[in-house]
């Protein structure tokens, strides 16, 4: 029961640093040719993740791979349930990763404009149907016992699913923009400034939105009513939400990005607590809803799991913190590698 | 449209797509941390404009083996959910782990390496590459763990319907992943060396940069030597191992139909699976069969008509890639033994550099057809005599699986042949000019 729920956890935890850390580069990817303006510009905000982006995107694999360790009949059928959307995600990342590497390797402005397109398409598509897909498991999605999916691709595109979607992709956008804030100076760190500033309003009025939606399209609010203090999940991720506004106005850019990426991390847990103890409902029969207590490891596989994440988690945080804090500055003509 | 065998393509264009490019990843970061070394030690510049130089084609490379990588771990759900919800205790735990001890590693410090030259010592930046190259060692090395599993399930027991882990350090020291570790660590490091060798040969042929290029075939030649023999020693230690679990995939690779003892080799033949026997046979070695497999020349080998024809794996495939294989293999150790003799004259031997650089390509033929024998030879099982592959695909449409299968041909021919043209872009524009 303990080792089924702090597996429970862990795994909302490591999807929550997945979007924290890899959607900054999700929203900078998406801004980035609404706010690259001139080729300096693009190249600064590829730069301005570039040390980082790789690692986050581990951060997916992680996650993918502890379902599948510690949630293996969750892995079977989440992953081939939803095998359109996910490989389209993967797909796009592909696209992505490789755009960064590929863009720089020949000057000329049709092959760049070619990766351009990628890195827009890798970050928006991925960041956008993540919550779409997390909206949709917020719901439950149709499947039956046997693991067959009753439905087809457009039901996923439901309005509580597009409002998810729209959500998580307007965050990351922020979230992005606080980045580039930080990172960048002159124009294309004003740009980035006002943008947040304008996306702020746009995001506070679809949290609302998705706060109550959630209440007519999902049955999450019943944990939040049986256990009254997981409100305080909302509550923080509210005033995260908010000190976005206040930092950005302060001009203290990292305060903002940290109360972004707290707010990513609020939205993810204010999902998974109210899924506890389900990992993936099921809409068309409620009794094939894996949850944390049906579909998941053997307790020795969840014991030695548990031994090498609690060993090796804090050093990959270590370690990444280390990273970070080595390209912390502002980014210059100097230091592109991109 | 049969969604397994769909899906057994696209697994297969995923894979070998991906094993195009990891190889050379695994041995040149190791052959590049050596040459950042050599400078961080010395301050020799030329080390310093060498490691650049095979940096740059190192991370074209890197990019395109990584981003195919992520599809690989998601595709036993996706596409295996029946597998993935039968072994996900024993297997998914091994790809876990991967990816929180090694991967994480090289992910992140590939970033520091590509953006540190100015934050770090060069010190510090060299040990920065040892990290990546260790890291993506130690990922294969859990990879080819799990691998191991699927080829020869030890650890476990049949519990609630599924395979649950029993003994976790069975599962991690199964003798037969060790092989198969310690066989493609130093076959990719000979893919590394050729590929060192191969584009230093075109630029001696030149006679361009000649010191640096020079230094470079000299480094990887080493490595490649020292590689070949390895790759040759453990293949025959694994073959051994194979012959004693995994008799039909030993039947299949060598076409060995009837069980006998003092059991022939067969240089080449045309194996029929239906008609269970050799359409034709050519050179036939007496009693070398029974004594590769189990280093006696009288002992017994089990031909493939004494399983059940549902249970032997495709022969052709396997035959014909083992062939390949070890032919190559042979000819990588001849290769580099001659190249060890001209190690002081290669810029007068351009016969021997012609032969290097066109033989850059075989170490990938080599590796492949290698991956090709362990896969192929395993069927008709997913996890050898426990799961069958016909059993373990997810429920799902064939079209589905079909349009994704097209966007991987696609999407994985384009980029594959985007990466070896700027790779060949930036090989041939050689390293960048002396400082004056």
């Amino acid at each position: 029961m303990i080792l089924q729920t702090t597996w429970f956890f862990l795994w909302g935890l490591l999807w929550a640093i997945f979007f924290m850390t890899d959607g900054f580069d999700f929203g900078v990817g998406t801004l980035y040719p609404f706010l690259g303006k001139s080729d300096t510009d693009r190249r600064m905000m590829i730069n301005s993740v570039g040390p980082l982006w790789d690692g986050n995107e581990v951060w997916l694999i992680t996650a993918g791979g502890v379902t599948f360790a510690a949630f293996p009949k969750v892995y079977a059928v989440m992953f081939s349930t939803l095998y359109t959307p996910l490989l389209m995600i993967l797909f796009a990342l592909i696209l992505r990763g490789v755009a960064f590497e590929f863009r720089g390797q020949i000057d000329s402005p049709g092959w760049k404009r070619v990766w351009d397109t990628c890195i827009f398409v890798g970050s928006a598509v991925p960041g956008l149907l993540f919550g779409v897909a997390f909206a949709n498991i917020f719901r439950g999605i149709p499947f039956d016992s046997q693991g067959l999916y009753h439905g087809n691709l457009l039901m996923l595109l439901n309005p509580y699913g597009l409002l998810g979607g729209t959500l998580f992709l307007v965050l990351f956008m922020v979230h992005g923009a606080n980045w580039l804030a930080i990172r960048t100076e002159g124009d294309l760190h004003d740009r980035a400034v006002a943008t947040a500033h304008k996306l702020w309003m746009f995001l506070v009025a679809l949290a609302v939105l998705f706060l109550g939606a959630s209440f007519f399209a999902t049955s999450l609010y019943d944990n939040y009513f049986k256990y009254p203090a997981l409100f305080l999940i909302i509550l923080v991720t509210v005033a995260a939400l908010f000190g976005i506004k206040y930092f950005l106005t302060k001009q203290h850019y990292f305060k903002a990005w940290f109360s972004s990426a707290v707010t990513i991390v609020g939205a993810t847990f204010f999902g998974i607590a109210g899924l506890f103890p389900a990992l993936y409902p099921s809409i068309h029969d409620s009794a094939a809803t894996l949850t944390a207590f049906n579909a998941s490891s053997s307790p020795l596989t969840l014991k030695i799991m548990l031994t090498v994440v609690v060993i090796f988690l804090p050093l990959v945080i270590a370690y990444q913190i280390w990273a970070y804090n080595l390209f912390k500055g502002k980014v210059t003509e100097d230091d592109l590698e991109y | 449209m049969d969604p397994v065998f769909l899906s057994r393509l696209q697994f297969a264009v995923a894979t070998m797509f991906h094993f195009l490019f990891v190889p050379l990843t695994l041995g040149l970061s190791i052959i590049i941390a050596y040459m950042e070394t050599q400078y961080a030690r010395t301050g020799d510049k030329e080390y310093l404009r060498m490691t650049k130089f095979w940096g740059k084609l190192f991370l074209i490379n890197f990019a395109v083996g990584v981003v195919t990588g992520i599809t690989l771990e998601f595709q036993f759900g996706t596409n295996w959910s029946r597998y993935s919800e039968y072994v996900g205790d024993v297997f998914g735990s091994l790809l876990a782990i991967e990816a929180t001890v090694a991967f994480f590693l090289e992910s992140t410090f590939i970033g520091i390496w590509i953006f540190g030259w100015k934050k770090l010592s060069a010190k510090a930046h060299a040990g920065v590459m040892w990290l990546v190259a260790i890291a993506g060692n130690f990922s294969a090395v859990w990879i080819l763990t799990a691998n191991g599993f699927m080829q020869h399930p030890v650890g476990y027991t049949i519990r609630n319907n599924r395979a649950e882990m029993t003994d976790f350090t069975a599962l991690i020291f199964n003798k037969f992943a060790l092989l198969e570790i310690l066989h493609m660590i130093p076959s990719a490091c000979l893919v590394g060396a050729f590929f060192v060798m191969g584009i230093s040969a075109f630029h001696l042929l030149k006679k361009q940069h000649v010191s640096l290029f020079n230094r470079s075939f000299r480094i990887a030649l080493v490595f490649g030597l020292v590689s070949s023999f390895a790759v040759a020693f453990t293949g025959d230690l694994h073959g051994i191992h194979v012959a004693e679990v995994q008799p039909a995939k030993l039947a299949a690779m060598e076409a060995h139909w009837d069980t006998q003892a003092n059991a022939p080799i067969l240089l080449f033949a045309w194996p029929d699976q239906e008609a269970e026997k050799n359409l034709w046979e050519f050179g036939s070695l007496p009693g070398l069969l029974s004594f590769l497999g189990f280093h006696d020349f009288n002992a017994t080998v089990r031909g493939l008509n004494d399983f059940p024809k549902a249970d032997r794996p495709p022969v052709l495939l396997t035959f014909i890639g083992f062939r390949i294989m070890v032919g190559l293999g042979t000819l990588f150790i001849l290769l580099t033994l001659v190249g060890f003799f001209k190690r002081n004259r290669l810029v007068d031997s351009p016969g021997y550099l012609k032969i290097m650089f066109w033989a850059m390509p075989l170490p990938y033929l080599a590796i492949e057809m290698g991956w090709m024998v362990a896969e192929v030879g395993r069927q008709p099982w997913i996890v050898y005599g426990l799961m069958r592959t016909s059993e373990a695909a997810s429920p799902i449409a064939g079209y589905q699986v079909m349009i994704s299968l097209i966007a991987f041909v696609i999407v994985y021919g384009l980029l594959g042949a985007v990466g070896f043209f700027l790779m060949a872009k930036k090989a041939i524009k050689g390293p960048v000019p002396e400082e004056v």
